[in-house]
């Protein structure tokens, strides 16, 4: 009787993965933000189950602009243009403003400190060329089985991909 | 024949003669709209560096290499191995604790409880009803791998392997027992929740057991401070109703059980033959020893035949019960879709001409997306719950029925035994035993 019973029951545990012979894949997925489906809602910074959020800004330098009136460095409606705290999007000021060459200004994302809150993704898209986007850092992202910004993102621009793609940079295209 | 020619031939003078006005507005018209497309492409041209200055590279840094996961397989499956030494073999309650210390320290605050078994269920859902994942070899081991184990020694896992197990094992300090008809009642709790995280799941909705995961906070030592909350209520709760999450929350339990009553070795209280000395009666915090027949009176077998029989009648009764509920519940299940609840979210706009603040509708409206093509797609969905629930409902009424019967069902008992479905092989009740090991 009892074989009998543990044959019936062992039997999912053999159905199963007879069915999922052709759906399992032995690399893993990772979670990554489409930066064209993105809508810079400021959702990254807060839903993520870490603090700071494990997405940050990435600057897509190919596709930069390098203007001296950074739509995503500076923001909109200032008194004065000049490169004060005041006037950057930044909350952390983790912009870094160069100087490269006569018109041109490098800007670079200090990773440390940005939170991922994507005002400047919002101000470079809007503003700008659109060079600076979001993305999901697999040094800090824990790979949670459902990941809590992909289950609120407004644009369901996060989804999994195959962890040996891991990134979608806007300039990879 | 001339006055055509002639005709011909003016035409043709003011044809050329309007070209030479027009060839620079022509050419000027071209240029506007060859700018405009150059301008869609970037509002700001690319800069061309005369210093030769190079563009910085990005850091992209990768996941833990794929091979650590399989390297958290071979972990789980050693300490399920030493764990049922420990607890059928050595019967060390002492070595059980240890084991429970290192999976919370190791599955819990090193791999921050993510993956686990109680969640690779979800997985399974989704792969086996979704085209567009596959599931993970690592996940799929993480499923089956306890199960084995289950069917084989009984719930070792539980005992000293699932790292929520662990640390509701490790804060029970003070066991009270609850009233049976509380127990009974709560213990209906995991199969429903086991039902709706497989519905959910396959639809590809949520993953509910990984949001309502009441411990993840405390391995991850960061979380919203909702989920810190619960789960400092739980094992606030749990100091007095130990393993609350076992007992009552944990839809990956309902396997365990299931298989763990096929083991051939299960845990055993007495390391020998029982006496019936009836010294561990007080011993499991979970109610899980079934007492002997000795001393107790037993109920004429007719009454509780009739209503075994009573039972078993009713169980299709049951399932076509919970059948039916389930699918006219399952409009409002859908709800857990975020592309139905958008459909409903922009319809309701439609209806009241109220426009809605939500991101999610605004983003959608930025997207270009049709409103027939989401539509579509939360029609689609909707089908698909309407489909599921109803095996749902099914599932429940049948394990509902299930219960029912075992309730009427008495065995003759001689000995004292561990319930080899609910027994968490936790191996509290081996110092309760006074029979030594035979030599």
């Amino acid at each position: 009787m009892r074989t009998a019973g543990k044959l019936i029951v062992i039997s999912p545990l053999v159905v199963i993965p007879a069915f999922l012979a052709k759906k399992t894949s032995a690399t893993g997925y990772v979670w990554q933000i489409d930066p064209f489906k993105c809508t810079q809602c400021g959702q990254c910074k807060t839903n993520c189950v870490l603090t700071p959020s494990a997405s940050k800004c990435m600057h897509a330098f190919r596709m930069c602009g390098y203007c001296d009136l950074c739509g995503g460095y500076l923001r909109q409606g200032v008194k004065t243009i000049s490169t004060g705290a005041e006037n950057q999007l930044c909350p952390t000021g983790a912009i870094t403003r160069k100087f490269v060459e006569e018109p041109y200004f490098e800007y670079t994302i200090d990773e440390k400190i940005c939170d991922g809150c994507a005002k400047c993704v919002k101000g470079c898209s809007d503003f700008g060329n659109g060079s600076l986007h979001m993305q999901i850092r697999h040094d800090r992202c824990v790979n949670c089985n459902e990941c809590s910004i992909a289950r609120t993102c407004p644009s369901n621009a996060i989804s999994r991909i195959p962890a040996s793609i891991a990134y979608l940079p806007k300039d990879k295209r | 024949m001339t006055g055509q020619v002639i005709k011909f031939g003016f035409v043709h003078e003011t044809i050329n003669a309007l070209m030479k006005k027009a060839l620079p507005y022509i050419i000027f018209v071209l240029l506007l709209f060859w700018h405009i497309v150059l301008f869609s492409q970037d509002r700001f041209p690319r800069p061309e560096f005369e210093s030769g200055h190079a563009y910085p590279t990005n850091q992209m840094p990768m996941q833990r290499a794929p091979g650590w996961e399989y390297f958290d397989v071979v972990v789980l499956t050693g300490a399920l191995i030493m764990t049922t030494w420990l607890a059928l073999k050595k019967r060390s309650r002492q070595g059980l604790i240890w084991m429970s210390v290192f999976s919370l320290a190791y599955f819990g605050f090193y791999r921050q409880g993510c993956i686990c078994a109680v969640g690779s269920v979800q997985n399974v859902s989704l792969a086996l009803f979704n085209t567009g994942y596959s599931i993970p070899l690592s996940a799929l081991f993480f499923f089956i791998i306890p199960l084995l184990f289950a069917l084989a020694y009984g719930r070792v896992f539980c005992a000293g392997v699932c790292p929520l197990g662990a640390i509701q094992e490790l804060t029970g300090f003070s066991p009270v027992k609850l009233p049976k008809a509380v127990e009974i009642i709560l213990a209906t709790v995991p199969f429903i929740y086991l039902g709706i995280a497989i519905l959910f799941a396959s639809t590809n909705s949520q993953f509910i057991i990984c949001r309502y995961d009441p411990f993840i906070g405390i391995f991850r030592l960061d979380a919203p401070y909702t989920m810190i909350i619960f789960g400092a209520l739980l094992l606030l709760a749990g100091i007095f109703v130990n393993r609350p999450y076992c007992r009552f929350l944990c839809p990956y339990g309902v396997l365990l059980n299931v298989f763990s009553r096929f083991a051939g070795k299960h845990l055993t209280i007495t390391p020998a033959e029982c006496t019936n000395c009836r010294l561990c009666e007080e011993a499991c915090p979970y109610d899980a020893i079934i007492p002997s027949d000795t001393d107790q009176q037993r109920e004429e077998p007719t009454a509780s035949r009739k209503r075994f029989i009573l039972y078993f009648f009713l169980v299709p009764l049951f399932a076509i019960a919970g059948a039916f509920l389930l699918y006219n519940l399952a409009p409002s299940l859908s709800g857990a879709n975020s592309t139905v609840r958008l459909a409903r979210e922009i319809r309701t706009e439609k209806k009241t001409g109220i426009e809605s603040e939500l991101k999610t509708v605004v983003a959608f409206k930025e997207s270009g997306k049709t409103e027939s093509a989401l539509f579509n797609e939360e029609e689609i969905i909707l089908r698909r719950f309407r489909n599921a629930s109803p095996l749902a409902g099914t599932f429940l009424g049948i394990s509902f029925g299930i219960g029912m019967i075992s309730l009427t069902i008495r065995t003759r008992r001689s000995e004292y035994k561990p319930h080899q479905g609910k027994c968490y092989s936790c191996g509290r009740c081996f110092k309760y035993c006074p029979i030594k090991a035979k030599a």
